[in-house]
C-alpha cells in the first residue's frame, strides 16, 4: 500500500495567513498529505484561525490536524493545561524543559508528543526511565529536521550525539518516533523522502524513519479524532445507535 | 559498481553555476561525512541547466541515501538562499530523462 506521509509541526507566522497558505500548498506540492500547525491556546482566535487553515487544506487535498504545543514549567502546570486544553486539540505536544515535566509528560494518556529543546542538549531529558513510561502511555518521540538544518559545527555534531541515544533508547522501548519538519518558511521544508533520509545521520534505519513521516503521524491523528469523536466512548468501543435509533 | 542517477530541482530567488551548486554539494557531503565518505559517493555532475534550476548526479548506489541527506542540508549557496529536492532516482539516465520529461542544456561541469 502506498505511504502516506505527513508533516506534523509546520509552523508558519500565525499572523500572516498568505504564509500559512503558501507553506501549506508547498506541502502539498512536496507530497505531504496530512499537516499539522500549532495554533495559540486562546479560545476565540484559535478556532477561527483552525477553520482557515482548513479551507486552505481543502484546495490541495490535504488534511489539516489542529495541534496545541504545550510547555509547561510544572508537573502541575501541565496537568492543568492538559485538563483545559485535551478535547479542543488533536495533537497536544509537550515541550519538556525539566526533568519532572518530561517524566509526567511521558506517563500521560493525553501527551501525544514529546519534545526536547535542541538548544540545550543538558534538558533532553529522553533516557530509559523517560522511554518506559512513553512506551505505556502511547506518547511519541519527535524530533525535529529544522535544528540539523539551521544549526553548524559542533553544535549539529552534539545534538546528532544526543539524537542518536534517544533514538536508540526510543526503540529498544519501541517507543514510536515522530520526525516533523519544525519549518518556518518554505526554504526549510523537506520532501519526506529527504526528511527519512536526514534521521541516517543518528542511526534511525529506514523503514523506521519512513515509519516516523508516515505511519506513527497518521496513527496519533486517527486515534485522537477518534477519541474526541462524540461517539467515542472507550478504547475500542463506540456508540452506533441511540435512543429510537436503537430499534 | 552500481549508480543511480538523481534529478535534483534548486529552488532560490538566485540562478548558480554549475561549478557553484557543485562547490555546495561536496561541502555538504564533506561536512557530514568527511573525505573518507565523500570517496565513498562516487559523485559526478551529469547535467546541469543554470535557467531551469535542474542538476543531475550520480552517485553509487550504496550511498544514495546519505548523498540524499546531505542534499537535504544545503540551506544556501555562496551565501544565497536556497532549497535543493530530490525530483526522481533512477538506475539509467534514459528512464530518469523520460521520468522528469525534459532535456537540460549540457553544460560543462568540472
Amino acid at each position: 500500500m502506498r505511504r502516506v506521509f505527513a508533516d506534523l509541526n509546520l509552523q508558519p507566522n500565525l499572523g500572516d495567513i498568505e504564509h500559512a497558505r503558501r507553506m501549506i500548498f508547498k506541502a502539498s506540492e512536496l507530497g505531504y498529505r496530512l499537516i499539522a500547525i500549532p495554533v495559540l491556546p486562546s479560545s476565540s482566535l484559535a478556532e477561527k484561525y483552525v477553520q482557515q487553515l482548513r479551507g486552505i487544506c481543502q484546495e490541495k487535498a490535504v488534511d489539516f490536524a489542529s495541534r496545541l504545543n504545550l510547555k509547561p514549567k510544572t508537573p502541575r502546570e501541565l496537568l492543568q493545561l492538559l485538563r483545559r486544553f485535551r478535547r479542543k486539540f488533536e495533537i497536544i505536544a509537550v515541550t519538556c524543559e525539566s526533568k519532572a515535566v518530561a517524566r509526567q509528560a511521558a506517563k500521560d494518556h493525553r501527551v501525544d508528543l514529546l519534545n526536547f529543546p535542541f538548544t540545550d542538549l543538558h534538558r533532553r531529558f529522553f533516557d530509559k526511565a523517560e522511554a518506559e513510561l512513553a512506551s505505556n502511555s502511547q506518547a511519541s518521540l519527535e524530533i525535529e529536521i529544522k535544528p540539523l538544518l539551521t544549526l553548524k559545527g559542533p553544535a549539529r555534531i552534539r545534538l546528532f550525539s544526543a539524537l542518536r541515544k534517544e533514538v536508540a533508547t526510543a526503540k529498544s522501548f519501541q517507543v514510536p518516533i515522530v520526525i516533523s519538519s519544525g519549518a518556518t518558511s518554505e526554504l526549510l521544508m523537506r520532501k519526506p523522502l529527504e526528511m527519512a533520509a536526514l534521521t541516517t545521520l543518528f542511526d534511525l534505519d529506514k523503514p523506521s524513519a519512513l515509519d516516523a513521516v508516515s505511519k506513527y503521524p497518521l496513527a496519533i491523528v486517527r486515534r485522537n479524532r477518534e477519541k474526541l469523536s462524540p461517539r467515542f466512548v472507550a478504547p475500542g468501543i463506540r456508540l452506533i445507535r441511540m435512543g429510537e435509533d436503537c430499534h | 559498481m552500481r549508480r543511480r542517477y538523481l534529478a535534483l530541482k534548486l529552488e532560490s530567488a538566485e540562478k548558480f553555476e554549475a561549478k557553484e551548486f557543485l562547490d555546495a554539494l561536496w561541502s555538504a557531503i564533506l561536512r557530514l561525512y568527511g573525505e573518507y565518505g565523500a570517496s565513498k559517493t562516487g559523485l559526478a555532475l551529469v547535467d546541469y541547466d543554470e535557467e531551469g534550476g535542474l542538476a543531475i548526479i550520480r552517485v553509487a548506489h550504496t550511498e544514495l541515501e546519505k548523498v540524499r541527506a546531505a542534499i537535504a542540508t544545503i540551506t544556501d549557496i555562496m551565501a544565497k538562499p536556497v532549497v535543493i529536492h530530490v525530483l526522481t532516482v533512477s538506475g539509467t539516465l534514459k528512464t530518469l530523462y523520460k521520468k522528469i520529461g525534459t532535456d537540460i542544456k549540457r553544460q560543462s561541469a568540472q
